[in-house]
């Protein structure tokens, strides 16, 4: 593992020869957050103005990670790219490096300033206006996602709906836990499969958490590490999963919208108008994803993989998800 | 054996001491860590305090929606209940079905997590 000196050094001739021959860098920090990845904040000058960056990383600069379905960080500062062309209000990329350097397998962008802390974003009054702009602006930025040509994009894979279920199946049979309501769900969801859509760009994870709030409103789309091929449905009915919602459920955007806006807004920027009961069954494979998600962090305590507090408390978490899905398939029995 | 102090009560008191005594001193992300710590013994206080009854309702219920001997266990009837869910013997439509675990998921997130958003939500919903 490089040490906080050996990355600032490399940063420091990265920046020499991509920025400014007398480029400096000054406050070096590791920011916390993001398992899977590294993220380090620092500023670079030139001696008259300075600059904001931030360097993504993988652990350690390593090639991959093993296990995961992240596209892999190469991939994600190619994509950040395309989709900033396209409209999608993302962090410009200024460098990436390779794997085999000091910093490794890794990209630097701009640092964009605003909030990221879902329940700071849904509380503070300082986001109250951003929070009425919000929908409407997730609305627009994911139909600009969904609508980027698939020959622009670098190869990514294809997961629809069936194979996200039996995904998630096999993880969750693979514990050997039953619990009742994930078999509920996941018979209703095989049984009740919606109509297929022509796979788009999917983020795969747009939610509160990995987009950044300013005073305006939405700044910037984070953390496009599992973005796929998939059904358009599926970005739109993460946001409104109330695990999402950070306590503000009767929200059921992200905590702060209502979702005929959002697919007004989503409509009105040129994606397809989907009915808000499409986007229950959605909704419904959410829950199960996020629930199974805990079950395997609870799991790499379980194996030992991950001794810490935080790991085995999170298994407690997954009921949390079972309510959840309770509470819609109360919604859905009622206007059956 | 004994039974002073109780399970519940030393457990009271390492939480005590998390929460009094260990939290101010740190900092980051041992703090977090003890915060954690902390959660996790008052879940565990909850359970000791709530399983008994709500396993008692909930093997009850489950009895009764199998139509099961009476003298199954829990972990046999929630098994059961898993494979009939699975095989679409039983669904959103058998009567008590969703009832039953509407109750066992409000008993289990009220150990959890009694300040989870979908909880509120579900003892609102219309039964």
């Amino acid at each position: 593992m490089e040490t906080s000196d050996q990355i600032e050094k490399a940063l420091s001739e990265w920046a020499a020869s991509a920025l400014h021959k007398k480029a400096a860098i000054a406050g070096l920090k590791r920011l916390s957050g993001g398992a899977s990845q590294e993220t380090w904040s620092f500023d670079v000058s030139n001696g008259q103005s300075s600059r904001g960056l931030i360097l993504r990383r993988a652990p350690g600069g390593a090639g991959s990670v093993t296990g995961s379905a992240s596209v892999g960080l190469a991939t994600e500062a190619k994509l950040l790219g395309i989709v900033r062309r396209h409209g999608v209000p993302v962090p410009e990329v200024l460098g990436v490096s390779k794997p085999g350097t000091t910093l490794g397998n890794a990209f630097i962008m701009e640092r964009v300033a605003g909030e990221t802390i879902g329940r700071k974003i849904l509380r503070d009054p300082e986001y109250a206006y951003a929070r009425g702009q919000l929908t409407a602006q997730c609305g627009e930025a994911l139909a600009r996602i969904h609508a980027v040509p698939h020959s622009e994009l670098p190869p990514m894979p294809e997961i629809d709906a069936l194979a996200q279920i039996e995904k998630y199946e096999t993880t969750y049979r693979n514990f050997d836990l039953p619990r009742p309501v994930f078999e509920l769900a996941l018979a209703w969801l095989k049984a009740n499969p919606p109509k297929p859509r022509e796979a788009v760009l999917v983020h795969g994870d747009f939610r509160l958490g990995n987009i950044i709030v300013a005073q305006n409103g939405l700044a910037s789309v984070l953390d496009w590490e599992l973005c796929h091929l998939g059904d358009p449905r599926e970005d739109i009915s993460w946001l409104c999963t109330n695990s999402w919602r950070f306590g503000q459920s009767q929200k059921r955007v992200g905590g702060f919208g209502d979702l005929e806006a959002l697919l007004d807004a989503y409509a009105a920027a040129g994606g397809a108008r989907f009915s808000t009961a499409e986007i229950d069954w959605w909704e419904i494979l959410g829950s199960l994803k996020w629930g199974v998600m805990c079950m395997m962090m609870y799991g790499a305590f379980k194996t030992g993989a991950d001794p810490s507090i935080e790991r085995a408390a999170i298994g407690r978490r997954v009921s949390e998800t079972e309510i959840d899905l309770i509470n819609l398939f109360e919604k859905v029995s009622a206007h059956a | 054996m004994h039974d002073a102090p109780s399970n519940s009560e030393l457990l009271e008191g390492v939480k005590h001491f998390l929460d009094t005594v260990a939290m101010q001193q740190l900092s980051g992300h041992a703090a977090f860590h003890a915060r954690v710590a902390s959660n996790a013994l008052a879940t565990v206080l909850r359970d000791l305090k709530h399983r008994p009854a709500a396993d008692a309702t909930a093997r009850a219920r489950l009895v009764h929606l199998l139509g099961a001997p009476s003298t199954a266990s829990l972990e046999d009837l929630n098994k059961a209940l898993c494979q009939g869910l699975r095989t679409g013997r039983l669904g959103l439509e058998t009567p008590g079905l969703l009832m039953h675990l509407k109750m066992t998921a409000i008993d289990q997130v009220s150990v959890d997590q009694p300040n989870y958003s979908g909880l509120e939500t579900a003892r609102q919903a219309p039964k």
